[in-house]
């Protein structure tokens, strides 16, 4: 709907921002006065679209992706779409307070990009029923206005399992690992799915983190699994700090969310790279058209949401099995999780070319055989 | 040329009275500096920043829910810091309140009654102020430093709690994700105008807290005492106080309002037990002891400033499209400013020539 903002005496947002002159401070001080009051009325022309980051959007992982994502859309999209974000809102109190002040200040779809915004966001959709809600990586949709998205990174992880088996010569990765929610049990036997399809031996040692981004304690654990004897690193944290302990010590690492090859030009083989761009156009796309419905996509290599970062610092036959690996995945003609599958305790979890059922792997809380690890429990 | 503070010979109530607007003075001209330089208007900016928040009635619940744990524990801390005990552990008080609290929901989530919630508060309170036991019996039995143990101390709960809801008090149902059950609508403490917004009875026994112990402070004994003791040991000796007494007294009030805030932010705000559950409260709330000049009252106002640039912070963020570090560092300066003109009452700055500077040095080389 036009406006004639001159003629209603109303100076719309856009007007304030360009306003850079200092000179004209009053008259900046009146537009001041006319956002106040009229502030979201201007907002209504595009669709607005806002993010919740955990972490800051510089960490080179998770959060940098999810803003990637957001800088992607907004090319794609245009003069459609109007974007804000918030970084590093700590999951806690402090969650549902910036997911309701996003929801109050005209957004029409509100991106909440971290498991531990679950609750705060079902709870304040069902205060917005005209907000679309989309949570990554959780599980509940308690209102029509809730959708929920996830990528199967454990696909990329079978691919570092393999390249990790033909490059490692003690036979055993380390692995820094997050907290002991499926999605990060799920990357672990992967990995040593991945690796044990080229050497049956293969072992992999764990480090429980406990943090999704803290340098200082990924490079001690990424120092202390490569004092136990591991010569390749891979991690389910976001900052790059184990990228730079592999390369201090002359080893080889996997990089994690985003290509980290600029942290570790002779170490990086590959990195899983997490690109939520098209999602993001897409969903936004949707609530611009009107067609946005309620639903759960998890989406992995095949759909374009996990991609791998170039193959590098690697042997040409090792590269030549990563990409077969990798188009297989790709296709669709091949899953991770494949039988036969032999779990920790040596029981029985999948008979030969039984595929697992998604439902066991959203909620899966045991190990493969070859994980040098225990489950904390 | 050398800077010194000298300390002046009598404070100016003018001033003092002045100096919080002339502090919020500087900050805005500061404020307006840095936005202008990042390109912003700076007007708009500071238009975000503390008017933004105060339009609408959610907003001010939020303020509530963000001020209440602060104001809680800083008016303990104030006790502490006025009879001379340095309690930095408040943030440990406050876990260690918010554990013992949830011990009934968490573990008997069947056990649904009235008076699930009053049991759950006093076993909050209990918890905190045991905890601040712990520094208060060091220092009176072996004359321990307690700035470092109830510091040290504040580590310990946020492992053991870290430990709890990973281990025995994960949610069976959670997914193995590191929280507790979520507490069932017997345990949690209810919103004080929930049409409108979610602030809880935290924000009203902040309050009550503050003003009870303003009462205390200004106008019973025992206030005189905290005071005495705190200006001069020795002339409390001679009135018969106890510095023993009053150290547990001191560490046990603080930990039981840090340990009632724990148990009111879990219960009222968050709903379950999470490895963290406090942004740094226990550490903000000493900044916001010192904003109100350790005066109960003036806590209060503190505390909601101070909340205020938090969420002032968000709003900028949204609007202006700056980053988290430049919110931050804006924060940064108006607590700067507060405290730097609070050091001029009491201070004014001398200008030490190099002359005079070399005397003094000769004088003290004899």
């Amino acid at each position: 709907m036009y406006r004639d903002y001159k003629k209603d005496g109303i100076v719309p947002r856009a007007t304030t921002k360009r306003n850079k002159s200092m000179k004209k401070t009053i008259l900046s001080f009146a537009a001041a006065a006319a956002v106040m009051s009229f502030g979201t009325m201007a907002a209504e022309a595009a669709t607005k679209a806002c993010f919740v980051y955990v972490g800051p959007i510089g960490d080179f992982g998770w959060s940098y992706q999810h803003h990637q994502g957001l800088e992607h859309m907004k090319k794609e999209l245009g003069d459609q779409v109007e974007t804000a974000y918030l970084e590093s809102v700590p999951e806690g109190a402090d969650a549902e307070r910036a997911i309701e002040r996003f929801a109050r200040s005209g957004c029409n779809i509100i991106f909440t990009t971290s498991f531990g915004y679950m609750d705060p966001t079902n709870k304040v959709a069902g205060k917005f029923p005209d907000v679309k809600f989309e949570h990554a990586t959780g599980y509940k949709r308690e209102h029509p206005n809730v959708a929920t998205y996830n990528s199967k990174f454990h696909e990329g992880r079978y691919i570092q399992g393999v390249i990790a088996a033909k490059m490692s010569k003690a036979g055993v990765a380390g692995y820094i690992a997050s907290f002991p929610i499926p999605e990060v049990v799920m990357g672990i036997n992967a990995f040593v799915l991945g690796a044990q399809s080229v050497n049956p031996d293969f072992k992999v040692k764990v480090v429980w983190a406990n943090t999704w981004f803290d340098p200082g304690k990924e490079a001690d654990a990424a120092k202390a699994l490569i004092d136990q004897g591991v010569d390749i690193i891979t991690q389910h944290t976001d900052s790059t700090a184990p990228m730079q302990v592999a390369t201090e010590r002359g080893i080889k690492a996997f990089g994690q969310a985003s290509d980290m090859i600029k942290f570790g030009p002779t170490t990086q083989l590959t990195s899983i790279v997490d690109d939520w761009g098209p999602y993001y156009v897409e969903r936004v796309k949707a609530v611009v058209d009107g067609t946005w419905k309620q639903q759960d996509v998890w989406g992995g290599m095949k759909e374009g949401h996990v991609v791998m970062a170039p193959f590098a610092n690697m042997p040409d036959d090792v590269k030549k099995l990563a990409e077969e690996t990798a188009a297989k995945i790709k296709s669709g003609e091949f899953n991770p999780f494949t039988g036969p599958i032999t779990k920790q305790d040596g029981t029985e979890w999948l008979k030969a070319g039984e595929v697992a059922e998604n439902g066991v792997l959203l909620g899966l809380n045991f190990y493969v055989k070859g994980v040098d690890d225990k489950l904390p429990q | 040329m050398r800077i010194e503070l000298v300390k002046r010979p009598e404070r100016s109530a003018l001033f003092a009275a002045l100096s919080p607007f002339i502090a919020l003075g500087l900050t805005l001209i500061a404020g307006a500096i840095m936005f202008s330089l990042l390109g912003k208007n700076p007007v708009e900016a500071l238009y975000y920043y503390f008017i933004d928040p105060l339009r609408e009635v959610w907003s001010l619940h939020e303020l509530a829910v963000k001020a209440a744990p602060l104001i809680l524990i800083a008016v303990g801390l104030s006790i502490c810091y006025l009879s001379n005990n340095w309690n930095i552990g408040a943030e440990g008080q406050f876990i260690v309140g918010a554990i013992m609290g949830s011990i009934l929901p968490v573990m008997f989530p069947d056990f649904q009654s009235w008076i699930v919630l009053p049991l759950m508060l006093l076993m909050g309170i209990a918890g905190g102020a045991l905890y601040g036991a712990i520094p208060a019996y060091l220092k009176v039995r072996f004359n321990t430093n307690e700035i470092l143990t109830s510091l040290m101390l504040v580590y310990v709960a946020q492992l053991f709690l870290d430990w709890m809801v990973r281990g025995p008090w994960r949610n069976p149902a959670g997914m193995n994700f590191p929280e507790t059950r979520t507490f069932s609508p017997s345990a949690v403490l209810p919103e004080i105008w929930s049409a409108s917004g979610r602030a809880n009875w935290g924000f009203v026994f902040a309050i009550v807290a503050a003003i009870a112990l303003w009462f205390m402070l200004s106008r019973t004994l025992k206030g005189f005492e905290v005071l005495v003791l705190g200006q001069s040991p020795r002339a409390g000796r001679f009135a018969g106080f106890s510095q023993s007494r009053m150290v547990f007294f001191a560490f046990l009030v603080s930990g039981g309002l840090a340990g009632l805030a724990g148990i009111s932010e879990v219960s009222g705000a968050i709903g379950q037990l999470r490895p963290t559950i406090s942004p740094g409260y226990g550490f903000a709330a000493i900044i916001v002891a010192f904003l109100g000049r350790l005066n109960p009252l003036g806590i209060i106002a503190a505390g909601l400033v101070l909340a205020l640039s938090y969420l002032g912070g968000e709003a900028a963020q949204i609007s202006l499209g700056v980053s988290d570090k430049v919110v931050r560092a804006f924060q940064g300066m108006l607590l700067f400013f507060v405290l730097a003109c609070d050091t001029l009452i009491l201070y004014r700055i001398r200008f030490v020539g190099a002359s005079a500077a070399k005397t003094v040095e000769a004088t003290q080389n004899v």
